[in-house]
């Protein structure tokens, strides 16, 4: 959650009187607020964390920081279902998160998101 | 050096490992604040391909695990009254309160919602007027801005059913508490990122130069984290202890001012718990008077909760780097993500969830080896 992820902007307009907009985070949109950002341009970058834009960010630093956190899942885990991720916590823990042993070929062998077939049986 | 090759830029990773053993003489103890380099560090094996003198401690930042039980159990018993809807971040869901978590309440019927913003929250007040809609206003100051601005809006719209139960946490004060404590071994920081692009680096000079520590803002990605080791281990062989900002590509010396001037309007500072730690001065924000109606604790009636922290869990000494997560008895045993004691075993950014995706079949943790005892195990 503390974590902030990069996005571009892709059009910018208003919502009850507040600046808001469209932010492409690597495939994934969402509505973000630019009234911490208010001369943040439509194709620049900034950091955005629980939907506000809190500061630019160069285009260079955005695109790698964005390819590492896709890598690492990061970007699964701040926009994937959190319900299915805490059910696969709480009732598939033999399996949670690797299927078959983080350190088979090296730390990074296996992702540390949660799976994507959060299991049934945990949900309620 | 096994893990060196998983790095963006093996290249610089090398020169950077190569500059930090040419520069170390002496042991030093380094404290990242962030529990979002906690994990950096700890799935790189970052702590592994650093001199044998350099030791990383692992700091209180992670805003789900100090979030005091307390306040978990009032959010427990707020989000199951009928007329409410209860609003939350998700990784909130499954931190223990006292016997139950989000997650089961919300089985048990509670209507409970997760939200990827806190205008989305907020969006859920405008469309259910006739529920109250309360959002769990937890984080240090990079999430404190947005929910300040939540609610700054409600007010600004008339919206009546809408309020935060907040338990906002500021990361200078606990820093000061972790120095001023007799068992504190840290001799330098590296200070979180996002935190301080919020707030900008004016914080921190007076607290090096009182407490003669080197400070380095310090991004995520494994680079920056071998850079602020880098940075923070010169200071220290030189002598130094000054604040320098090695993350400059999201953090301007004087951080966001926008969000800081909307922090001064709707928050005001206070002391609060942290979970695990106790009580540390200064270092939350509530409501300020203004803003006082948007308040879940004043609309609801949630005094007089039992709260009862399991006693096998030593998250506390955890958080404030005096015990590393594989050195809780409890650690994969009784303490699982499945079955979590301690909310630093379920968080994103929990030091014990780090250990325990990364390091459990090194530790001799699996669950195939439960029961082997730790001292027997090949440990880091
Ligand atoms: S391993 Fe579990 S019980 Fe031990 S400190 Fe961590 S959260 Fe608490």
């Amino acid at each position: 959650m503390c974590l902030a992820v990069p996005g571009r902007v892709l059009d910018i307009g208003e919502k009850d009187g507040t600046r808001m907009a469209t932010v492409d985070f690597g495939g994934v949109q969402k509505e973000v607020c630019l009234e911490y950002l208010p001369d943040l341009r439509v194709g620049e970058y900034a950091i955005v964390h629980v939907g506000f834009a809190l500061q630019r960010l160069d285009e260079e630093s955005a695109r790698q920081t964005l390819a590492l956190f896709e890598e690492l899942g990061m970007l699964q885990e701040e926009f994937g279902d959190p319900w299915e991720q805490a059910a696969a916590q709480a009732g598939a823990d033999s399996t949670w998160p690797f299927a078959d042993g983080p350190f088979a070929d090296g730390p990074l062998a296996g992702e540390a998101t949660a799976p994507q077939h959060a299991q049934e049986e945990g949900r309620p | 050096m096994k893990y060196i090759d998983e790095f963006q830029d093996p290249a610089l990773a090398r020169r950077l490992l190569d500059d930090i053993h040419a520069t170390v003489t002496r042991p030093w103890a380094l404290m990242e604040v962030c529990g979002g380099q906690t994990h950096t560090i700890i799935r790189h094996g970052i702590d592994q391909l650093l001199p044998e003198q350099v030791e990383l401690i692992h700091g209180p930042g992670c805003p789900v695990c100090v979030t005091p039980l307390e306040v978990i159990d009032k959010a427990l018993e707020i989000a199951s009254r009928p007329d409410v809807i209860f609003c939350s971040f998700g990784d909130m869901l499954r931190v223990p309160g006292t016997g139950r978590d989000l997650f089961q309440v919300r089985s048990e019927g509670g209507d409970v919602r997760v939200v990827y913003s806190p205008l989305d929250a907020l969006r859920v007040a405008q469309d259910n007027p006739q529920r109250q809609v309360v959002f769990f206003g937890i984080g240090f100051e990079t999430t404190a801005p947005p929910n300040a601005m939540t609610v700054h809006q409600a007010k600004k719209l008339g919206i009546r059913n809408f309020s935060l139960l907040v338990s906002h946490v500021r990361v200078p004060p606990a820093i000061e508490a972790i120095m001023k404590s007799p068992s504190c071994r840290v001799q330098g920081f590296l200070a979180a990122g996002h935190v301080c692009s919020v707030m900008g680096v004016g914080e921190y000079p007076e607290l090096a130069e009182r407490h003669r520590v080197p400070v380095v803002v310090t991004g995520f990605e494994p680079l920056d984290i071998l850079e602020g080791v880098r940075r923070a281990v010169r200071q220290l062989e030189r002598g130094e202890h000054t604040v320098e900002n090695a993350y400059a590509r999201a953090v301007r010396p004087e951080g966001n001012p926008a969000a800081l001037a909307m922090l001064e309007d709707v928050f005001e500072v206070t002391d609060r718990a942290w979970r695990g730690i106790g009580v540390i001065p200064d270092s939350g924000w509530r409501l300020s008077a203004r803003y006082r109606d948007f308040d879940a604790e004043h609309r609801f009636s949630v005094s007089g909760i039992d709260t009862r922290e399991p006693a096998e869990c030593r998250s506390g000494e955890v958080l404030q780097g005096l015990l590393k997560p594989h050195e809780c008895e409890a650690f994969g045993t009784l303490c699982t993500p499945r079955s979590p004691l301690g909310a630093t075993m379920v968080s994103s950014e929990g030091a014990c969830a780090a250990y325990y995706l990364y390091r459990r079949l090194e530790l001799g943790t699996a669950p195939a080896a439960a029961t082997t005892p730790l001292e027997a195990s090949p440990v880091v």
